[in-house]
């Protein structure tokens, strides 16, 4: 086995959960709160990478200034939805939001593909961070170090805010009993609708992220989303160190089964997801409600 | 008489489509303790949440100083300065005991500090780190009170707080009562324990189906004995 081609996986498979984890942090945020299963998450996910490719195209807005505008352009998107469609919905069984943003999901899509064919835009890495270092057993690209490493930092920081702060309290507080949270003086209403526009905006900025490395494709997402879904249910919705473990780890493990067993590494994470399911079917991190 | 403080008319209430309250009528003056007594599911949580805004579908007139309640969400209700203490205490088992205290945002200034809380209920400082639902019965009702207290919010609805809870508990209660009373707090208690409300309480109102049908002075309560085990079915 050689050491080079184990640590390659390992990076894939660290820059692979870095993306399972942000997305999946994202939807169990978002159906904590609003108690929706967000289905559109991929295809707001795409959406980022395009606003940066569109923040370069049409404004001449380069990578750093698309992590600030790509996360606030379809988090507004995303505000402007709850608004409108997602909060009709909250007193009804959770099928609901899943079909509406299942259905959102095949619209947004099929609009950029009826634009933008589907074979995928380029879009560099900044300056700063093309090249890469020798470390002696292997190549490491340095903008993939930098996706693992801010990803992490976005995930962590997340935990941080929602688990350590006031704010955070008020979230948690608000994901057990919405009612008594908005009875003690709070806009639960509002809080809900930045919620989700939080989420949705930690998709689009995974899609930035991703930009470089993948091009920006309309369907970019679509995929993605499945696996993330699996890693969520592996997790279990609702735990915020959870969807950040579980995403980083299942992305190495897949990784590793790309070097050790290539034959199942597409299906690795559901088979995990099946054996999970059977013995903990709240997923490793997910309290039985 | 002093101007009341809260004064109900007409209120009706629904649960979708069931329509729990039918018209109830009755007023609290600032200072005082009074409660609402009644069978169960007579309507008095329903009218508590209904004055809260906790239950959204209701007509009829709930006046609170100046303001109309019976159109505002229960969000804005709060900032007015009434609280709720609901009946299953609603303590957050994500929250420890400390974040659980300074939940409710100040709405107000006036309320209580952090410190004189504790000193109120010592068990909870102690166990400030303990994840909220980890505590007694008794403690979460502690807490599930000291916690409004923080607000600076005058008028406190609280749902049974004696229910379920051991003598000495409630006793503490009883004296957490009186000495919010003296404090000048306004209370409205609901209590299905009409021995332990007399201990407390100026006025007694009477819920049944829906409506107030009675109101019983505190000093009046040993001779309105017979009426009120008829109305309690004790
Ligand atoms: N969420 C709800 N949906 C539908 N009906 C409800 C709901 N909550 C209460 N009710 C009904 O409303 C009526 C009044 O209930 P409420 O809880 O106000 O009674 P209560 O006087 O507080 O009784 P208890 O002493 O048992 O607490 C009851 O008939 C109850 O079944
Ligand atoms: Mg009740």
């Amino acid at each position: 086995m050689p050491t080079q081609a184990l640590f390659g996986q390992l990076l894939i498979g660290l820059i692979n959960g870095a993306f399972y984890a942000m997305l999946s942090l994202g939807l169990s945020v978002i159906f904590g709160l609003l108690n929706i299963i967000n289905f559109s998450h991929g295809a707001q996910y795409m959406m980022g990478a395009f606003v940066a490719y569109f923040c370069l195209q049409w404004a001449g807005l380069g990578y750093w200034w698309a992590l600030l505008v790509a996360p606030l352009v379809v988090g507004t998107i995303g505000i402007v939805l709850e608004r409108t469609m997602l909060k009709r919905l909250y007193h009804l069984d959770h099928l609901y939001g899943l079909l509406l943003t299942f259905g959102l999901a095949l619209v947004i899509q099929g609009i950029f593909r009826n634009e933008f064919g589907s074979s995928g835009l380029p879009y560099g890495a900044p300056a700063l961070l093309t090249g890469g270092y020798n470390l002696g057993f292997m190549f490491l690209p340095t903008y993939r170090a930098w996706v693992v490493l801010f990803s992490l930092a976005v995930c962590l920081a997340t935990w941080y805010v929602i688990e350590r702060t006031k704010l955070g309290s008020y979230l948690r507080a608000a994901t057990e009993n919405p009612t008594l949270v908005q009875a003690f003086g709070i806009n639960v209403p509002r809080m809900i609708t930045l919620t989700y526009g939080f989420g949705v905006g930690l998709a689009a900025l995974a899609g930035v992220l991703a930009a470089p490395i993948y091009q920006v494709n309309p369907l970019m997402g679509a995929d993605l989303i499945i696996v993330v879904f699996a890693v969520v249910v592996i997790g279990g919705l609702g735990s915020i160190m959870g969807s950040i473990v579980t995403g980083f780890g299942l992305g190495v493990v897949e990784g590793f089964t790309k070097v050790f067993y290539p034959e199942a590494s597409n299906t690795v994470i559901f088979v995990i997801m099946a054996l999970v399911l059977l013995v903990r079917p709240a997923g490793l991190f997910g309290r039985a409600s | 008489m002093p101007e009341p403080l809260l004064t109900v008319r007409g209120l009706n209430a629904w649960y979708g489509e069931s329509h729990i309250l039918h018209g109830v009528d009755f007023d609290v003056s600032p200072g005082e303790v009074v409660t609402l007594l009644g069978r169960n599911g007579a309507g008095k949580t329903t009218t508590l949440k209904a004055i809260m805004g906790i239950v959204r579908r209701r007509t009829g007139s709930v006046r609170f100083e100046a303001a109309e309640l019976a159109t505002l969400p229960s969000n804005a209700i709060a900032r007015l300065g009434i609280a709720f203490c609901p009946e299953e205490r609603g303590i957050f088992a994500s929250l420890d005991v400390e974040e659980n205290l300074l939940l409710p945002p100040v709405v107000k200034p006036g309320g209580l500090g952090v410190d004189a809380i504790f000193a109120l209920f010592p068990n909870l400082r102690e166990r400030r780190h303990s994840q909220g639902t980890k505590l007694s019965g008794g403690e979460q009702q502690m807490l599930a009170i000291g916690r409004i207290l923080r607000t600076g919010a005058r008028l406190l609805l609280l749902d049974e707080p004696t229910e379920g809870l051991a003598p000495v508990i409630v006793q503490q209660i009883g004296r957490t009562i009186e000495r919010l009373k003296r404090d000048g707090f306004t209370i409205l208690l609901v209590e299905q324990n009409f021995r332990f409300a007399a201990t407390v309480a100026d006025r007694h109102y009477i819920v049944e189906h829906g409506r107030v049908v009675d109101l019983i002075p505190n000093a009046a309560l040993a001779t309105s004995m017979d009426k009120l085990h008829e109305y309690l079915g004790v």
